[in-house]
C-alpha cells in the first residue's frame, strides 16, 4: 500500500521546511492576538469616535480571520483551490444572507 | 487486515492526512462542510443583527456585556488555535507523544472557554434576569454566542475521543486525516469566535 | 468478505442487504422506492385538492383537512419526492459516468439516506395526530400560533431530512472533485454530471439557512424564544427570509439536474453531441450564481420598497438569460440530428415547451410591479407547477425511461411508457394552463372553497379533470415498473447506443462498477472508443485488487436515533415522559456516532482472482 512507493524520508531538509513554516505560524499568531488587543483597546479606550469603531473593529476581525485561513489552515498552500473556491462561495452566500437581514428586514 | 498503516520514521509521508484516497476525500469533505457553516453561521449572526435592539424593553447589550471576561475567553480560544498548529507540526515531523500533548493542551484551554462561558451566562441570568426568553435579543443573544458553545463541546467531545481511542496505537495513515480533519474544524470555531467578539460583544459594547 | 458472502440468500439477508447497503447503486434503489411512495403520498394529497375544488362550495373535505392537504401536498413533493429521486438518480449514475468505483462516502451516503426517509415518515406521521396546516413554506406568526404538534412535525421532520440532504450533497461535490477516472477533465464530465456538481453546491449553501431558520421556528414553538413574537420584539419577516435564501436555490438545486438529465438524453436520441457543451456548463453555474440573489422576489409585497424590489426583479429576470442559452442549445442539438422517438425522448421533447411557458411566466411574475397582481393567485401556481412538473417531474420520468435499464437491468415497456406520457402530459396542461387565467380573474390561492357564477367553475372543473388524466398516467406507470420487475425484458448494457461511461459496463453493474478503471479520451468517452476505438473502454490500469467499503447498520440506527429524539422533542411541551425519548433518541444517536468513530472500518479487498473469476 502506501508506505513505500509514494512516500519517502522525513529527511532534515522537510523537518526544516516545517520549522520555517511553523515560525510563520508564529508570526501569525503574534499578529492576531495584536489585532485582539487593538479591537478591544479601541473600544474600552474611546479614542475613536463610535461612528468608525463599528467598521475598524469590522476590518480588525476580516484580517484576523484571514490570517486563520491562510497560515492556520494552510489556505495559501497548494492543493487548496477547492477549499478556497467553496470557503468564498460561502463567504458570498454568508454577505447576501446578513445583507438580506440586515439591511432588507429593516427597510 | 492485509495491510498495516502504522508508519515509522522511514516511510512518513510529508503530508500524511493527504496520503491516501480516504485522508483527501475527508479533508476535502470536512472543508466544503466549513463551506455550508459559514452560511449557518452567517443566518445566525443576520438574525442577531437584526434583532439586537430588540430588547423589548429589557436588558440591553450595554448594560450587560462585560469586556474583561470576552477578552479572557478570545485569548482562551486563539491559543487553543495555536496549539492546535503545534500539534499538527508534530504530526508532520511524525512525533505522535507531542501531537498528544499539544492537543492535551488544545482540549484542556476549550474546555476552559466553555467553563467561563457557561459561568458568564449563569451570571447574565442570575444576576440580570437576562434570559433566551426574556426578549428577541435574549433569542438571538443565546442563540447564536449558544451554537458557538454547541460547535466548541463536540470539538472537545470528538478531541477526546480520537485521543482516547489512538492513545496506544501512534500515528499512521488511517488516523492522520482524523486529527487533521478536527484542527481544521476547530480553526474554524476560532473563526467564527473572531466574529462573535466583534460582533456581539465589541459592537454591543459601543452601542 | 468476498463476492460469494454478499450475494443474496433470502428474503431476510435481502432485507438486511439494503438497511446496511453502503452500496452508491442500492442506496440509489432506496432512495427511489421511498421517493417514489411519499411521490404517489403528495399526488393523493393533490388529487384530494383538486376533488374539493371541482366545484363551488364543495365540501368533500373540512377548511382544517384542505389546509392540511396543501401544505403537506407541497411539502411532501418538494423535500420527500423530487429532491430523493433527483438524489437517488446521481447516486444511479453519476459515479458510473465519471467512472468511478463507489463515491467518497459511502457511509455517509446511506446516513444520508435514511436521515431523508425517517424524515419524511416524520411527517406523515402527523397524519395520525394532525398534519401541519401552515402552508409548506410555514410563515411565521400562522406557524407560530398553528395550535396542535403538526407545524412540530413539520419542523423535525424537515430538520432530519435536511441534514441528511446536506451529508448527500457533500458526498457528490467530493467524489465528483476526488474520484474521476483517469482523463476524465472536467471539461470531459457529461452535463448530468455537472448538474450533480453544482446543485450539490447549492444544496452546501442553501441548506444551512433552512437548518437555522427552522430552529428558530423550533425554539419559538417548543421553548418559548421570542424570534417572530412581535409582542416581544421579534420579526417574522426573518422567517421569510430565511426560508427563501435557502427556497429559492431550492428550486435550482431541482431542476438543474433535470437540465442535465435532457443534456444527456438528446445527444444520445438525436446521435449528435451535445451542441454549446461548454456554454451549457457556464450557463450552469450561471444560473446557480444567480440563483441565490434572487430570494426576495418571493416577498415582492411583504413592503421591502421599490428599490430592493427592483434590485430582486433585475437578478430574476437575468436568469432567463442562460436559461435561454440552454433551451437554444438543446434545440440546436436536436437540429438535423438521426433522432429517435421513444419514451424517454418524449418527455425531453414535451419538457421544451412547458418549461418555456413556465419560464415565461416567470418573467411575468418577476416584474415586481405586476407581482402584486399576480401574489397569492393560482397565476402563481400554474407559473411554479409549469417549471416543476413541465421541468422536473418529466426530467426524472425521461431519467427513469432513460436508466431504467442501468439501474435495474430491465427495459421499461414502450407501449406503456408512451400510454403513460400522453396521458400525463394531456392531463398537466389540462390541469395547470386553465389556472393560469383562474389567477387573473383573481382566484386566490390555498382557499378551501369558491363561489358560485365568478367565472371560475368551469376552469376549476377543467382542471380536475386533467387531474384525473394524470393520476392515470402516473398508474400506468407505476404498473409499468412492476411488470419490468416481474417479466420485463433483460436489458443490455447499451440499450440506447449510449455515449457516455456508464453504457460501457454491464446492466446492472457488478457492486465495484469498472473491474479496471477506463481510459477517458474526450468528452462522450464511449462514443468516441465506438467510432474511433474498438468499440470498448481502454483501461487505465491493470487488473488488481478493488478496496470497497464494509456494509454497516450503524446510519440506520443514528437515524432511527433521531427519529425517536425528534417525538421527544414535540411532546416535551406535553408530558415530562417525552424527555425520555427526547435523550434516550439522542443517546442513540450520538451513540452510534462514537461506535462509528471508535470503531476502524478499513473495508476489505476483492483479490484479483475472485475479479478472473467473474464471468465477463
Amino acid at each position: 500500500m502506501a508506505n513505500n512507493s509514494n512516500t519517502s524520508n522525513l529527511d532534515s531538509f522537510q523537518k526544516q521546511k516545517n520549522k520555517d513554516e511553523m515560525k510563520k505560524q508564529l508570526i501569525s499568531f503574534a499578529l492576531m492576538i495584536g489585532f485582539t488587543l487593538i479591537a478591544f483597546a479601541i473600544v474600552a479606550s474611546d479614542v475613536i469616535s463610535d461612528m468608525f469603531v463599528v467598521p475598524v473593529i469590522l476590518l480588525l476581525a476580516v484580517i484576523q480571520v484571514a490570517f486563520q485561513f491562510y497560515y492556520f489552515m494552510h489556505m495559501k498552500d497548494k492543493d487548496h483551490e477547492w477549499p478556497s473556491i467553496m470557503i468564498y462561495g460561502g463567504v458570498w452566500a454568508a454577505l447576501l444572507t446578513i445583507a438580506g437581514l440586515v439591511l432588507v428586514v429593516w427597510w | 487486515m492485509s495491510h498495516d498503516h502504522s508508519l515509522n520514521p522511514e516511510t512518513m509521508p510529508h503530508n500524511p492526512e493527504k496520503a491516501t484516497l480516504e485522508g483527501r476525500n475527508k479533508f476535502l469533505g470536512l472543508w466544503f462542510f466549513l463551506g455550508g457553516e459559514t452560511v449557518l453561521f452567517a443566518s445566525l449572526f443576520g438574525t442577531y443583527l437584526a434583532l439586537k435592539n430588540s430588547t423589548a424593553g429589557g436588558v440591553a447589550s450595554q448594560d450587560i456585556f462585560g469586556l474583561g471576561l470576552v477578552f479572557l475567553m478570545t485569548m482562551l480560544l486563539l491559543t487553543s488555535s495555536l496549539t492546535s498548529v503545534y500539534a499538527m507540526y508534530h504530526m508532520k515531523n511524525n512525533n505522535f507523544k507531542k501531537m498528544q500533548l499539544w492537543l492535551g493542551v488544545t482540549g484542556l484551554l476549550g474546555l476552559t472557554f466553555l467553563g467561563c462561558e457557561i459561568y458568564e451566562f449563569a451570571h447574565y441570568i442570575n444576576d440580570y434576569d437576562f434570559t433566551f426568553r426574556s426578549s428577541a435579543f435574549g433569542s438571538a443573544f443565546y442563540t447564536l454566542v449558544g451554537f458557538h458553545g454547541g460547535h466548541v463541546l463536540f470539538g472537545l467531545c470528538w478531541l477526546t475521543a480520537l485521543m482516547i481511542r489512538n492513545a496506544k496505537r501512534g500515528l499512521n495513515l488511517y488516523n492522520a486525516p482524523k486529527f487533521y480533519t478536527f484542527s481544521l474544524y476547530w480553526h474554524f470555531i476560532d473563526v467564527v469566535w473572531v466574529f462573535i467578539f466583534t460582533v456581539v460583544y465589541l459592537m454591543g459594547s459601543v452601542g | 468478505m468476498s463476492i460469494a458472502a454478499t450475494q443474496k440468500k433470502g428474503v431476510g439477508a435481502f432485507i438486511w442487504e439494503y438497511l446496511t447497503t453502503v452500496d452508491h447503486k442500492k442506496i440509489a434503489h432506496l432512495y427511489l422506492v421511498a421517493g417514489g411512495f411519499f411521490f404517489l403520498l403528495g399526488g393523493l394529497e393533490a388529487l384530494i385538492i383538486r376533488i374539493q375544488l371541482i366545484s363551488p362550495e364543495n365540501d368533500f373535505i373540512t377548511a382544517g383537512l384542505y389546509n392540511e392537504m396543501i401544505t403537506m401536498h407541497g411539502t411532501t413533493m418538494i423535500f420527500f419526492a423530487a429532491m430523493p429521486i433527483l438524489l437517488g438518480l446521481m447516486n444511479a449514475v453519476m459515479p458510473l459516468q465519471i467512472g468511478a468505483r463507489d463515491v467518497a462516502f459511502p457511509f455517509i451516503n446511506s446516513l444520508g439516506f435514511w436521515l431523508f426517509f425517517f424524515g419524511g415518515v416524520m411527517l406523515n406521521v402527523s397524519w395520525f395526530t394532525g398534519a401541519p396546516d401552515a402552508g409548506w413554506t410555514a410563515y411565521a406568526p400562522l406557524s407560530t400560533t398553528s395550535p396542535g404538534h403538526g407545524v412540530d412535525y413539520y419542523i423535525l421532520g424537515l430538520q432530519i431530512s435536511g441534514a441528511g440532504t446536506l451529508m448527500g450533497g457533500i458526498n457528490f461535490l467530493v467524489t465528483i472533485v476526488n474520484m474521476r477516472a483517469p482523463g476524465m477533465t472536467y471539461m470531459r464530465m457529461p452535463l448530468f454530471t455537472w448538474t450533480t456538481f453544482i446543485a450539490s453546491t447549492l444544496i452546501l449553501f442553501a441548506f444551512p439557512a433552512l437548518t437555522v431558520g427552522l430552529f428558530l421556528l423550533m425554539f419559538d414553538r417548543m421553548f418559548g424564544s421570542a424570534f417572530f413574537d412581535v409582542a416581544l420584539g421579534g420579526n417574522s419577516i426573518i422567517w421569510q427570509h430565511l426560508f427563501w435564501i435557502f427556497g429559492h436555490p431550492e428550486v435550482y438545486i431541482l431542476i438543474l439536474p433535470a437540465f442535465g438529465i435532457f443534456s444527456d438524453i438528446f445527444p444520445t436520441f438525436a446521435k449528435k453531441r451535445l451542441f454549446g457543451y461548454t456554454a451549457m456548463v457556464f450557463a450552469t453555474v450561471l444560473i446557480a450564481f444567480l440563483g441565490f440573489m434572487v430570494w426576495a422576489h418571493h416577498m415582492f409585497t411583504v413592503g421591502m420598497g421599490p428599490f430592493a424590489n427592483s434590485i430582486f426583479a433585475i437578478a430574476t429576470m437575468a436568469i432567463a438569460v442562460p436559461t435561454g442559452i440552454k433551451i437554444f442549445n438543446w434545440l440546436l442539438t436536436l437540429w438535423g440530428g438521426s433522432i429517435t422517438i421513444n419514451s424517454a425522448m418524449l418527455w425531453s421533447l414535451a419538457f421544451i415547451p412547458s418549461f418555456t411557458i413556465g419560464g415565461m411566466t416567470g418573467i411575468m411574475v418577476a416584474a415586481s410591479v405586476a407581482d402584486y397582481q399576480y401574489h397569492d393567485t393560482y397565476f402563481v401556481i400554474a407559473h411554479f407547477h409549469y417549471v416543476i412538473v413541465g421541468g422536473v417531474v418529466f426530467g426524472i420520468l425521461a431519467a427513469l425511461h432513460y436508466w431504467w435499464p442501468k439501474m435495474f437491468g430491465r427495459v421499461l415497456n414502450e407501449f406503456m411508457g408512451k400510454l403513460a406520457f400522453w396521458t400525463f402530459f394531456i392531463g398537466f396542461h389540462l390541469t395547470f394552463f386553465i389556472q393560469h387565467f383562474l389567477g387573473l380573474m383573481g382566484m386566490p390561492r390555498r382557499y378551501w372553497v369558491f363561489l358560485e357564477d365568478q367565472g371560475l367553475d368551469t376552469g376549476n372543473y377543467i382542471s380536475t379533470i386533467g387531474a384525473f388524466f394524470m393520476t392515470f398516467g402516473v398508474l400506468v406507470f407505476l404498473y409499468n415498473a412492476i411488470y419490468s420487475w416481474v417479466k420485463g425484458e433483460k436489458a443490455p448494457a447499451d440499450p440506447w447506443g449510449g455515449r457516455t461511461l456508464e453504457w460501457a459496463i454491464p446492466s446492472p453493474p457488478p457492486f465495484y462498477n469498472f473491474k479496471q478503471l477506463p481510459l477517458v479520451r474526450g468528452l462522450d468517452p464511449l462514443w468516441i472508443e465506438k467510432t474511433e476505438g474498438n468499440g470498448k473502454m481502454t483501461p487505465a490500469e491493470p487488473l488488481g485488487d478493488i478496496h470497497m467499503p464494509n456494509n454497516s447498520i450503524i446510519p440506520f440506527i443514528m437515524s432511527l436515533g433521531f427519529f425517536i429524539a425528534g417525538f421527544g422533542f414535540i411532546y416535551q411541551t406535553d408530558y415530562n415522559a417525552a424527555y425520555i425519548l427526547l435523550f434516550g433518541g439522542m443517546a442513540i444517536a450520538l451513540g452510534s456516532m462514537l461506535v462509528r468513530s471508535l470503531k476502524d472500518d478499513h473495508g476489505y479487498h476483492i483479490t484479483k482472482e475472485e475479479l478472473e473469476r467473474e464471468a465477463d
